[in-house]
This record gives structure tokens, sequence and C-alpha cells, in this order.
């Protein structure tokens, strides 16, 4: 086929030379011991869960996830860097290699999980779908939205989910599909489209964003379950397991109080939980190909999954969200991390 | 101009006369001018209120835009943002000596008697991207490395354009060459690879450029997202190029092509010697306008999330601090491209013609 | 020099020396590095979706989408495989791209000439158009247009309103759908009719200028003809068309043609875009006919008239055609743009959506490509012809 062709000539060409001094790397991790830092996918803007501010400076609970991995690796949270991908570029940035992990509130799914060639290593956020709405339009609920234009994020399960849904009650929508959040958002400011439709997180991050934060509302309606999660590919069953075991230390450590603040006294403590979970005891690091301290790491720089959540989206922020099913399963959530031992 | 050229007598301009003939020489005529004379008054006048009159141009919060009028506040308040993307505070000096540099190289261009401004054109070509290799990135002597993904704003549009240019001329005028070649193979490939990068849209292109690349890569080779915008850029202009340079190949008489074979001259003796020189300066102005029209494509790289300039604008109009600042970033980002690309354009009017005279006989 | 040297043979040169033994000795290392190349490309690539667990194939074509698409010129609701939103995708392209080369060469064609106007007003408003939308990036013209435009529009329930027919607000422009009844068939059979006696018309009127030199006014006698005849016909079938008015339903406006604002702000922009480009082109070319035609078509008595359409126009079209080809060119391929507001075009749907939701990038850019290298081989093929037509014929 000509395109093959030429696309050969031309890369060829400029990555010939370009190609050469670099050295391929066996494992992900070593990969990423040899970079001196790890390349992590985020949204391009998501206030709560991965925004930029203007020096470049990343907040959000999915760029505490990155630093979390970059913590147990390097022990410094500074060790990572940010690749913004659209919804589109996030699969084959990381099926091919361009970033280390993909942080970017990606839904698990079983295609994804089957057929991209992606592994996903957790739930940092269990969300759901539900609908933004100018509380104008006097709609208290989604069985009423019939015949509504939807605003939408291309290329995400919500595209999916929001068709089956009112196929299913046999509704009709009209869809308009933005490239990134931001966008979908001025569409909906701009009132392109009456409802906006995203996971529940995001719909409160957007809201936030709304120049009166009032006129809108969620409705109560959620149409999905959408478990969100750090992801990685395939094939590398040490750097999942990794980044699996880095989101269940922190949430093992909210179960047993383990905090930023208090973990240099908990180095002390007598707890054989809090020991193995610290690296006192036992050598759980190893059995990663990482420190035996990782798990202090981990909690000294980036602190556990209660102190990520409430810095970024919990009550006190502008996306002010309450914990819900992201408590603790001893608190009637469902978060529950298997055990460091 | 030579002295004893006349210069031709001087006709009073009698102002009622030149409307008469310019505006109202026919029924018809007058007709036009009083509707587009409508036209124009009635749309210009709100215009020049929203953009100047009315306008904010004082002040530092939000709450001091007057409403009535655009509220350039908004820009001036975010315009670091806009040149320097995320560029550190503290390095922008970098980025500010670059800005500097190319105005030190690209300035003399426009002044006609500026003394030894070829060579400061020449260093713009080949000195300056060197500087800018050290000097942009960092980590050589002593300078601290930035990160290219927190290069944005109008700086990463001018490295796109100016890079996308600069490389892709070389491969432009091996393909042009390769295209006139007297081998079939050679040129059967250099029609292909022109044709097809000729025929497909920047966005595929870069697309693919930012997705795909690494697939074709050995395992463990990559380049940043930046790097990959880049090798795409260049390769789909370079086709351009081609075709540009080839108009000038095309344009040598044959009598220079047989006179180089006349003297013995081998194939890249003649061509680096007596074609090319020739060739490249009869296409500069071609050269110049796709350099203008690769400038105003760099806008598409923030599809593939890169911050440009109009990628910076397009992320703030959001802000809700900011109340409907849509149109005000916009028009500023519209402003700058349109000072950009006259000037330039204006410049290759004025070589074209120049060097028109010095060939048509 | 001696006469012996030049009665011998010149000895033959060293091999590596002779022309033809270095072009073939070029073109083999040129065939052999491109091979190469491909294959190392080929080989990477494979490898590299096999160790990663991509699938690959053209399988996916055929699995069901499960995403809506605010317009289609097909059928297509999301039951429909990934295939068919290939085929929305692309014919929402070709649509967005007729459109607008439509409208681009009438606004080109006017500013142009209005450059060229007399009147200094005219001349400088179509000089000041072309120098400031040209130098402006088209995305973000798309942008001014949607973004901007759009949110200055009313909401559906404050929409502008023309005639009760007509509708204008921030969901897009609603017109009345004709709907054609039964006794239809006798209308399209009235055009057919009138298109067969106007072109049986202008071959008759030729010869018989040839002949006579008589000229006969074919052009409105041929108007005449295609507005009589169809109307007759539809009045014979008595009206057999009825209107599809839009009307308020809940949210939104039902029933008639919408044209969606992204549709609307691409071909917009696209238009007024690509004809500041076109004006350019269409003033050089009339500009290009020297004055000597015009003169000596005065000479020979020919009417103003009739001198633009006979003289000056079919020489400044063969200036024109050319470089007009290669923007209706740009056009097309301007037109995937319309990924950044959200038109479903093949590269929004298909490069898209499509490729997200598959994972398969090769086979959905390799497609998306050949589609692109496809239009443009067309429209530069149909364009050839067209110039060959017009072309100066030598003896």
């Amino acid at each position: 086929m000509n395109n093959t062709k030429s696309i050969a000539i031309g890369t060829a060409m400029l990555c010939g030379v370009l190609a050469a001094p670099f050295a391929s790397a066996a494992t992900t991790l070593e990969a990423v011991k040899d970079k001196g830092h790890l390349q992590c996918g985020v949204t391009s803007g998501l206030p709560g869960f991965s925004q930029p501010d203007d020096e470049g400076n990343w907040t959000g609970i999915d760029v505490d996830t990155c630093r979390a991995v970059a913590a147990a690796i390097f022990g410094d949270g500074q060790a990572v860097e940010f690749t913004p991908l659209t919804a589109k570029e996030r699969f084959t940035a990381l099926q091919s290699g361009e970033i280390d992990m993909l942080s970017r509130n990606t839904t698990w799914t079983l295609t994804r999980d089957a057929s991209l060639g992606l592994n996903f290593a957790g739930v940092n956020y269990y969300d759901g779908q539900g609908f933004l709405i100018n509380k104008n339009l006097g709609v208290n609920d989604a069985t009423e939205l019939s015949g509504a234009t939807i605003c939408i994020q291309a290329g995400t399960t919500t595209e999916l989910n929001l068709n089956d849904y009112f196929r299913a009650k046999g509704m009709e929508y009209k869809p308009v599909v933005f490239d990134t959040s931001e966008q979908s958002l001025q569409g909906f400011v701009s009132g392109r489209c009456d409802v906006l439709t995203s996971d529940r997180s995001q719909l409160a991050a957007l809201r936030s964003k709304l120049a009166d934060p009032s006129s809108a509302k969620i409705l109560p309606n959620t149409i999905s379950k959408e478990p969100l999660g750090p992801v990685v590919r395939q094939g590398d069953d040490q750097w999942f397991n990794i980044v699996k075991w880095v989101l269940s230390v922190q949430i093992n450590a909210e179960e047993l109080g383990v905090t930023s603040k208090n973990v240099d006294e908990m180095l002390k403590s007598d707890n054989p939980s809090i020991k193995r979970l610290l690296g006192e005891d036992g050598d759980m690091g190893a059995k990663l190909g990482l420190q035996h301290d990782f798990g202090y790491e981990i909690l000294k720089h980036v602190g556990n999954y209660g102190e990520m959540y409430e810095r970024n989206v919990g009550p006190n922020t502008p996306v002010g969200l309450d914990r819900g099913v992201n408590a603790l399963w001893t608190d009637g959530g469902v978060l529950y991390a298997p055990p460091v031992r | 101009m030579a002295e004893s050229t006349m210069k031709p007598p001087k006709i009073a301009i009698d102002p009622v006369a030149w409307m008469r003939q310019n505006l109202f020489s026919s029924w018809y005529n007058s007709l036009l001018t009083v509707f587009v004379g409508y036209l124009v008054i009635t749309s210009a006048g709100p215009l020049f209120t929203w953009l100047f009159f009315e306008a904010t141009f004082l002040g530092d919060k939000p709450s001091d835009c007057s409403g009535t009028g655009a509220c350039w506040l908004f820009i001036s308040e975010r315009l670091n943002f806009f040149i320097y993307g995320f560029f550190p505070q503290e390095h922008q000096w970098r980025v500010d000596f670059m800005f500097g540099l190319m105005a030190l190289s690209f300035v003399p261009q426009f002044i006609e008697r500026f003394p030894g401004r070829k060579w400061f054109g020449l260093f713009g070509l080949t000195g300056l991207p060197v500087v800018g290799y050290f000097m942009i990135p960092g980590g050589w002597f002593g300078l601290e490395v930035v990160e290219s993904t927190k290069w944005g704003g109008l700086m990463l549009t001018l490295i796109l354009a100016y890079i996308g240019i600069i490389a892709s001329l070389p491969i432009g005028i091996l393909l042009a060459l390769g295209r006139r070649s007297e081998m079939p193979i050679i040129r059967g490939l250099c029609v292909v690879f022109i044709e097809v990068w000729r025929a497909v849209p920047l966005i595929t292109v870069l697309f693919m450029a930012s997705v795909m690349l690494p697939l074709f890569l050995p395992e463990g080779v990559n380049f940043e997202k930046l790097m990959r915008a880049l090798i795409g850029i260049t390769l789909w202009q370079s086709a351009y190029m081609a075709e540009v340079i080839r108009g000038g190949l095309q344009a040598i008489p044959r009598g220079q092509y047989e006179a180089a074979d006349a003297l013995g001259l081998g194939y890249w003796k003649k061509t680096g010697l007596i074609i090319l020189p020739q060739a490249l300066k009869m296409v500069i102005p071609g050269i110049v306008n796709t350099f203008i029209s690769l400038f105003k494509d760099t806008t598409l790289v923030l599809i593939i999330g890169l911050f440009d300039i109009l990628g910076t604008v397009q992320s703030t109009v959001t802000d809700p601090a900011w109340q409907n600042v849509a149109i005000e970033g916009y028009v500023f980002v519209a402003f700058c491209f349109w000072v950009f690309c006259f000037g330039i354009s204006r410049y290759s009017q004025n070589l074209e013609r120049k060097l028109d005279t010095g060939h048509k006989t | 020099m001696n006469k012996q040297a030049i009665d011998s043979k010149p000895a033959s040169p060293k091999p590596w020396y002779d022309p033809r033994v270095r072009s073939v000795f070029f073109q083999v290392v040129a065939i052999a590095l491109v091979f190469w190349g491909g294959w190392t490309l080929i080989d990477n690539t494979l490898s590299n979706m096999e160790s990663r667990g991509i699938s690959t194939g053209f399988g996916f074509l055929d699995e069901t989408a499960g995403f809506g698409i605010i317009m289609s010129m097909v059928p297509y609701d999301a039951t429909m495989s990934y295939g068919r939103t290939f085929w929305v995708g692309l014919t929402n392209t070709l649509l967005v791209s007729a459109m607008g080369i439509v409208a681009a060469t009438i606004i080109g064609f006017i500013i142009g000439v209005a450059r060229l106007s007399s009147n200094w007003l005219v001349a400088k408003l179509a000089l000041v158009y072309i120098e400031v939308i040209r130098n402006i990036p088209l995305l973000l013209q798309i942008f001014f247009w949607y973004f901007a435009v759009l949110s200055s529009l009313p909401s559906p329930r404050q929409s502008v309103d023309v005639a009760g027919a007509v509708f204008l607000n921030n969901r897009g422009l609603y017109v009345p759908e004709p709907l054609t009844q039964d006794g239809f068939g006798l209308v399209w059979a009235a055009i057919a009719v009138a298109i067969a006696a106007v072109t049986g018309l202008r071959i008759w009127a030729k010869k018989r200028q040839l002949a006579t030199g008589d000229i006969f006014p074919t052009f409105r006698v041929g108007l005449a003809i295609l507005i009589i005849v169809p109307a007759l016909g539809y009045l014979a079938a008595g009206s057999p068309l009825t209107w599809d008015m839009p009307e308020l339903k809940g949210f939104n406006f039902g029933g008639g043609i919408t044209i969606i604002p992204e549709l609307a702000a691409l071909w917009f922009a696209l238009s007024l875009y690509t004809a500041s480009f076109i004006a350019e082109i269409v003033r050089s070319g009339i500009l290009s006919v020297s004055k000597g035609q015009t003169e000596a078509a005065k000479a020979l008595g020919l009417p103003s008239g009739l001198t633009l359409r006979l003289v000056v126009i079919p020489q400044a079209m063969r200036v024109i055609i050319p470089p007009l080809t290669s923007q209706y060119l740009n056009l097309a391929k301007n037109s995937s743009l319309a990924t950044a507001i959200g038109y479903p075009d093949l590269v929004a749907v298909f490069m898209g959506t499509t490729l997200n939701q598959t994972g398969q990038a090769v086979e959905v850019v390799a497609i998306t490509m050949a589609v692109y290298l496809t239009i443009s081989l067309s429209i530069s093929l149909v364009m050839n012809i067209y110039n060959r037509a017009v072309a100066i014929k030598e003896r």
C-alpha cells in the first residue's frame, strides 16, 4: 500500500538516525528507573482529578496516584512527568509505551481489559454516570430527558452508557460530541445542549467551573457503574503488581490510621500490620522489586487514600464530593484493600 | 532609479473629482457606494466601540471590566501564559533571549539598506536553531532542564513553525531533485511520497504521529509528544516544500544545465553550484508563502493536546473567574497571527516583485 | 592533438564511471532501503502489537458500534456496526466538502471581481476581506463561529422565527422538509423532459448560428422551459408535495430539516476562508487576460457582456482552474478540522470514537488516510479532465 511505503521512507529517513542512542530496557520498572522519572498520562485539565496551574504544577487525585507510584519507586513524589492526554489518545499512548501508566479517570470494563492489551490495577474512585442540567429547565429526573440534546466527551464509555440508557427507556436524544471535557463544558455553557453527561465526579468538577455553580444541578439518577482506576500495559506483571499495591497500601494505611503527618511516629508502632506496611517488618518491597520501606515513602510524600481524597475532591474543595461509596468498608463504603502480608 | 527619469507631472487631486470618478461614476456605482457605505458605517461603529471606546484596558481583576466593551484585562492578566505556556517564570529570560535573536535576524530583512542583512538572515536560518537547541530545553552550561511538556503558548507556535520549515527544506530539496531525476524508480518513489503526504490532512498526520509513531518504532524507543508532532509536521511540510522547489528547478533554462554539462561538472557539482543556487533564489517567495500556511496550520497541534497559543487561550476562556471572554481571546490570537502572517506576506510580495524584474526581459 | 588519437575509439570508461551502471546501482540501493525500512516498520509494528496484546484485523468493522451520532446522511442507529459508522463519517465529510466548495466558489468569484471593481469602496472592502481572512488560522475561525457566535444565539424557546416556518436558535437552523406524495413521478418526468428540450435547443441554436449568424436567446428561453415545464407537471399531478414543518416539542424542535450548528460553523469558516484564496486566484486570472484581447473584441463590435462571456472568461478560466483545484483539495482536507468542534465527519466519528472504542489504531488510521487519498485523487482527476477541456487547442 502506498501509505505504508511513504510512511516507511519518511520515518526511516528521520528515525533511522535519531533512534540509535536509545537503549531498550527489559521491564517497565527498569525503564522507569533508567529514566529517573515516571511518565504518567493524565487528563489535560479536570479539577480534582488532574489539573495544571499556570506554572505547570499538577494537582488532583489521579495526579496523586501517579505521585504515590513515583514515591514507591524513587522515594520522591516529584519524580513524575505528566503527559496530558485526550480521551481518544489515552490507550494508544499507553499501548505504545509513551507513558508508563495511565491515571486518567478511566473506567474499568471487560473490553478494555481484554482486547486493548491493558490491565486495570485497581480503582481509585468509584463513580457513576449522571446528568448535569440547567435548573431553569425544571427537570428533576433523567426519565424526563426524552428529546434532549446532550453534550458528551468523545471516546468515553459514557457514550455507550448513554445510548444504552436511552434505548432501554425508549427515549430519543441528540449527542453532541466534543474532544475534551473543557469543550463539552463550553458547549453546555453556550447553550448548545440541554444536558451535560459524564461521570458524576466529573460533573461536580465541571459544575465548579461554571460562573454560577448554583444555576445547574446534577440529577439524582446514576445510570452506570464507573470504577475509575490506574491502567498499565499487559505483559509486565511486576509493574502491574507495583501499581496495584501502591493503591492498596494507601487504602490499608487509612484503615490503620497511618497518615503523612504521623507516619514517622508510626514507625515505632508495635502493630504488626503497620510494621509490615511501613517496611519495619518483613520484606514486602523486595517481593515487588522495590525498596523495603516503599510504604513509608508513599505515605510520607503523598499520604493515605483518605488524605488524597480530602485534599483533591473532598467536601472542603471546590469540587466538593462526599466520600459516599468511596468510604472504607468499615465506614459503609466499598474500599476494601487486600492485606499487606 | 536613474536620475534622468522624469517623474510624471503631479495631478492636483480634487476630492470631488476623485469621488466622482471612483465612487459615483454611474447610477449603478452610486447605488453600490451608498449601500456598501451604509453597511460599513453601521457595522464598523459598534465594532470599534466594542474593541476600543468602551473596552477596558486598565485594572487587574475581572470585576474591573465594563461589560459593554471588550475586556482586554483578560489578555493582559494571562499574557504570560499565552506567550510562554508553563515555562517556569525564572527561566523565561531564555525564551526572551531567543525572541530577541529571532528579531535581530529577521527584522533587518525588511529594511532594504541594512548593512550585511544577508548575514543576519543566514544566521537566522542556521545559527538560530543551534542556539535554540541549547537555550530552550536547557541541560547545558548550567542551564536547568525545562521539559518540553512545559513549553507552550506563542513560543511553542514559533518553535513548531520554525523547526518545521527549517527541517523540511533539505528533505524538500532532495525530494524535488528526486522527482526531476532521470532514474525511474527514484522518481517514482519521490512522486508517491509527495503525493501521498499532500493528499492527507495535517490533522490525520499529527494524529498518526502522536498515537501511532510509537507503534512503528522498536520497543523501548520513544520520543516526546512534541518531537513526534515535529516529525509529522516536517514530513508533511517537506512534500509541499518539494513542490515549491520543483517549480524553481523547472524554471531554470535548459541552457544552464547544458552549460554545466559542457564544463564537465558531475551531477552533484552541477546541482549544487549551478542549478540550486538559482532555483532557490527564485523560489524564496514560494518558500515564504508555505511558511505562512505552516505557521497558521501549527494551531492544529491543540487537537493532539499540545498547548500552542490558541490552545492556551482555548483552555483559559472557560475560567469561571472571567465572564464571556471567548471573543476577546480569539480576537487576541487572531491579531497575533495576523500581524505575523500579514507582515511576512508583504515581505514575500516585495521580494517577488524585486526578483521578477531580475528575470523577466 | 594527433590524428591517431581522434581515430581510435575512446577507451571505455570504468564501470563505476558509466552513468547507466551508476543509475542502476542507485536505484537498486533505493529499493533495498525502502524495502528494508518498510519491513523494519511492519515487523516492529506487528511485534509491538503482539507483545502488547492489541487485536488486529478488520473484524471490528462488523461489531456493534453502540454509540449515537447526531447527524447522518445514511440511516444509522447505535445498533449498527462500526463499518456503518465509517459510512456515516464519510458521507458527512463529503457533504460539508461539497457545500463548502460551492459556497467558497460563489463567494470567491464575487470578492475576486469586487477586488477589480472600478468602485473604490467596493475594491478596498474586498481587499480588506482578503487580507484579514486569509491571514488568520482556519481553526481559529471555526472556533470563533462555533463558540463565539453560537453562544450569542437564543435558546430554542426564544428562537428567531421567520414566518413560522424557519427557526434559528443555538441548536441549529430548522427549515421545512419537502415530502413527496404519490404522483410526484410526473414532476420528475417533466424535469427530465425540460432538460432534454433545453439540450436539444442548444444544439439547434448553435447550428443555426453557424449557418445564418443569427444569435438565438438560448439562455432566456432555456430558463423559461426549465421553470414552466416542471411547474405544469406539478400542477397537473395535483400539487403532490407537502411540507414537514419544524415545531417545538419538549426540549427542542422536531420535524423539518435541521442544520446543526457544528455543520453551519464549519461550513461558514471553510467557505469564507477558502473564498479569500479563490478571490485572489480569480483576480489574477482576470488580470492575466491581456488588454489587447478586450480591445480586439471591442474592435470586432462585440458588446461588453459578450466580450466578458466569450473572450475574457474562457481565457481567465485557463489560468484559474489549476490553482482552484488545489484550493478545492485544501478545503476537502481542511474539513477534517470538524473534529475540533464535534461535527461528526470521518476523522471525528471514525478516527475518533470508533478508534477509541476498538483500540485498533493502525487499521482505522490506514482506512482514513486511504479515503483522503482517494478523495484528493478524484478531485484532481475531475479537474484535470475539465482543465483539458478548457485548455488552449493548439494546432
